[in-house]
């Protein structure tokens, strides 16, 4: 008697409760502390960055107190010190991410949109178009990533007619082009290898013995199951792209935006020569700079991953 | 499979064509051979800069121009560098010698304790060991090796030597300046700071992508299924488990070690050790093209190479893939 009474409460919450599958997938994101952080990391990042004037205590030029102020360490006028000649480091450090941030938003987005159709167009429908785009593939990807940017970059760059369009050497949106360019191939490989893979599967055998078409298949079977590695994709080319420009700059070879602007990858590639002259917080704040921006995507992706595939489970 | 591997084959060697003529023009496009002999040889005679020309086939036509170049490079009839007049394959031999040493002890280290880690993580996934690798992991992913370059070189070169008087590691070469002949210690200890940077990231990299595939792998049916099979759980996990798990894991392998060749540029840069990187970089500061077009050679064939073998591979290992 007592003990049907004690029961009820408990049978009524066992009942499952209706949690559609996107309120599932949010509920597995949310369980990704990391990533949680770090999406309020990069929150914040980007209103800084967005309200660069405004958090920015200095113009991207101008130097923080009359000379002498080269290499001061950091101090109440300048939080992170200053550069070789006496410019804020903070404030550069805002104007720099709001660059590279551009550069890796901009690149990743155009690399994942063609890499997806590529990508699914050749796995599913395989035959010539998938020879002659995997061909193509491999013949970017055979070469390392920075000696394609490096020939790429100068190649595009001495083409005299293509400047109009795609900007000059130096610019955001050549990097921007140039990223593009060879971020779709590693996208759509990854597409096109999980196409492979699921098209052998069951339910689209079944979805093709009831008549439907290929399109149809590709857009509502394939791409839908294939959201998880897209997004992780689309999380480490946003990575890789920033990363990249940083590579790039390292080697000089980086984007110069404009008068004494600046980006990540230019004020990393300071660090190099800042480490034996003792200038510490040169090579500290930008490389930490970076790897934090790199990092938080890249928990953001994996906690994407988590979230979009239904048979991951949490307690194995 | 053989029809695979030979229909493979047959399309390698036109891609190689191919592709050396695409970085052909490419590399006349963009660093313009000819302004850059001038360039560095001033006073080089009309003579001299047409025998340059025919040799490193620099037509105008650049259809000509492949072909003659492609008629010296496989008779070995190798045009010298620019800079300093001098044999490319001495060179280039040294060169890939370094590197590969370098790129097998990482990929060596790297791709063993990433996998041991993958699995470990893979084995309790959210526990607290799972989150401890992957946070690694991550943290490993996102630090691009100049970064983790400089921390090192700071830590065993400036703060070691302000604090211990002695440096731990040496930071540059394959040897100290002056050295000659081999020696297996002292190469060694030079060679400890850059394979551990190239280390990390591979660490990082199959860390991952073992823990993936392996919790990919145990939340399928077929595991399911041994286990309900009453087969012990040890026998589960390394027969069915890890086998499959590796299977993704090999092919990527076999990309990784084919790209390795010139894949070390970074991290060869920043410690001054004179492999493949080194030698693309001050060659293709210079516009040197004869010096560059051998390198892109290898890179390709190589590449091209563990391609094959990483498609085989997984035709192999996976019954499932269809490769014809």
């Amino acid at each position: 008697m007592s003990n049907e009474l004690v029961n009820s409460p408990a049978v009524s919450e066992t009942a499952v409760p209706v949690v559609s599958p996107r309120r599932m997938a949010f509920n597995r994101f949310v369980s990704h502390k990391a990533a949680v952080v770090s999406v309020f990391v990069l929150v914040i990042l980007v209103v800084f960055v967005a309200l660069s004037p405004l958090t920015a205590r200095y113009g991207v030029n101008q130097s923080v107190q009359a000379p002498p102020n080269s290499f001061l360490p950091p101090r109440a006028n300048a939080w992170l010190g200053t550069d070789d000649i006496g410019r804020d480091l903070y404030s550069r450090l805002i104007y720099g991410v709001r660059v590279s941030l551009i550069i890796g938003l901009f690149s990743a987005i155009i690399s994942v949109l063609i890499g997806c159709v590529v990508g699914a167009v050749a796995g599913f429908r395989g035959g010539r178009f998938d020879d002659v785009v995997m061909r193509v593939t491999d013949l970017f990807l055979a070469f390392p990533f920075l000696v394609t940017l490096l020939v790429m970059r100068n190649m595009l760059g001495a083409i005299s007619w293509l400047t109009p369009i795609i900007g000059k050497v130096s610019s955001v949106r050549f990097i921007i082009v140039l990223f593009s360019i060879f971020g779709w191939m590693g996208v759509a490989r990854i597409v096109r290898g999980q196409v492979l893979a699921l098209k052998e599967r069951e339910f689209i055998e079944a979805a093709r013995a009831v008549g439907a078409t290929r399109r149809y298949i590709v857009r509502r079977h394939l791409l839908p199951n294939s959201i998880g590695p897209i997004m992780v994709a689309l999380t480490f080319s946003v990575v890789s792209a920033i990363i990249g420009e940083s590579t790039l700059a390292f080697f000089g070879y980086g984007p110069q935006a404009g008068d004494g602007a600046t980006s990540l990858g230019i004020l990393v590639g300071q660090a190099k020569g800042a480490v034996n002259t003792g200038f510490w917080w040169l090579a500290l704040f930008p490389c930490l700079t970076l790897v934090t921006i790199a990092l938080s995507i890249n928990f953001i992706g994996d906690a994407l991953r988590d979230a979009t595939d239904p048979r991951m489970q949490k307690d194995g | 499979m053989l029809r695979f591997v030979i229909r493979r084959l047959a399309w390698a060697v036109p891609t190689l064509f191919l592709v050396t003529f695409l970085v052909y023009i490419a590399l006349r496009i963009g660093t313009n051979p000819v302004e850059s002999y001038k360039r560095i040889n001033p006073r080089a005679t009309p003579a001299k800069i047409q025998q340059y020309i025919d040799k490193n086939g620099l037509d105008p036509n650049y259809v000509r121009g492949y072909f003659r170049w492609l008629v010296n490079f496989v008779t070995l009839d190798w045009p010298r560098s620019i800079k300093g007049s001098r044999e490319v394959w001495p060179q280039l031999k040294d060169a890939l010698a370094n590197t590969l040493r370098l790129g097998t002890a990482a990929s060596v280290v790297g791709i063993f304790f990433g996998l041991m880690l993958g699995v470990y993580a893979a084995l309790r996934p959210g526990g607290r060991r799972d989150v401890g690798v992957n946070t690694a992991a991550f943290v490993g992913i996102s630090i691009p090796p100049y970064v983790s370059a400089i921390l090192l070189q700071l830590l065993f070169a400036v703060y070691w030597s302000r604090w211990f008087g002695s440096t731990l590691f040496p930071t540059s070469g394959v040897y100290p300046p002056g050295h000659t002949g081999f020696n297996l210690l002292l190469m060694l200890k030079h060679m400890v700071l850059p394979v551990t940077v190239v280390a990390i990231q591979i660490i990082a990299v199959y860390a991952r992508y073992m823990r993936s595939s392996l919790l990919d792998v145990l939340s399928s049916e077929y595991m399911r299924t041994a286990r309900s099979k009453g087969i012990s759980e040890r026998r589960v996990l390394f027969k069915h488990g890890l086998r499959n798990a590796l299977i993704p894991v090999v092919t990527i392998a076999a990309l990784d070690v084919g790209s390795i060749v010139g894949g070390l540029i970074i991290t060869e840069n920043i410690f001054s050790y004179p492999g493949m990187g080194k030698y693309f970089l001050s060659s293709f500061g210079e516009g040197d093209f004869p010096l560059l077009m051998p390198w892109m050679v290898i890179i390709v064939a190589s590449v091209l190479l563990f391609n094959l073998l990483a498609d085989v591979s997984y035709a192999w290992l996976d019954p499932r893939i269809r490769l014809e």
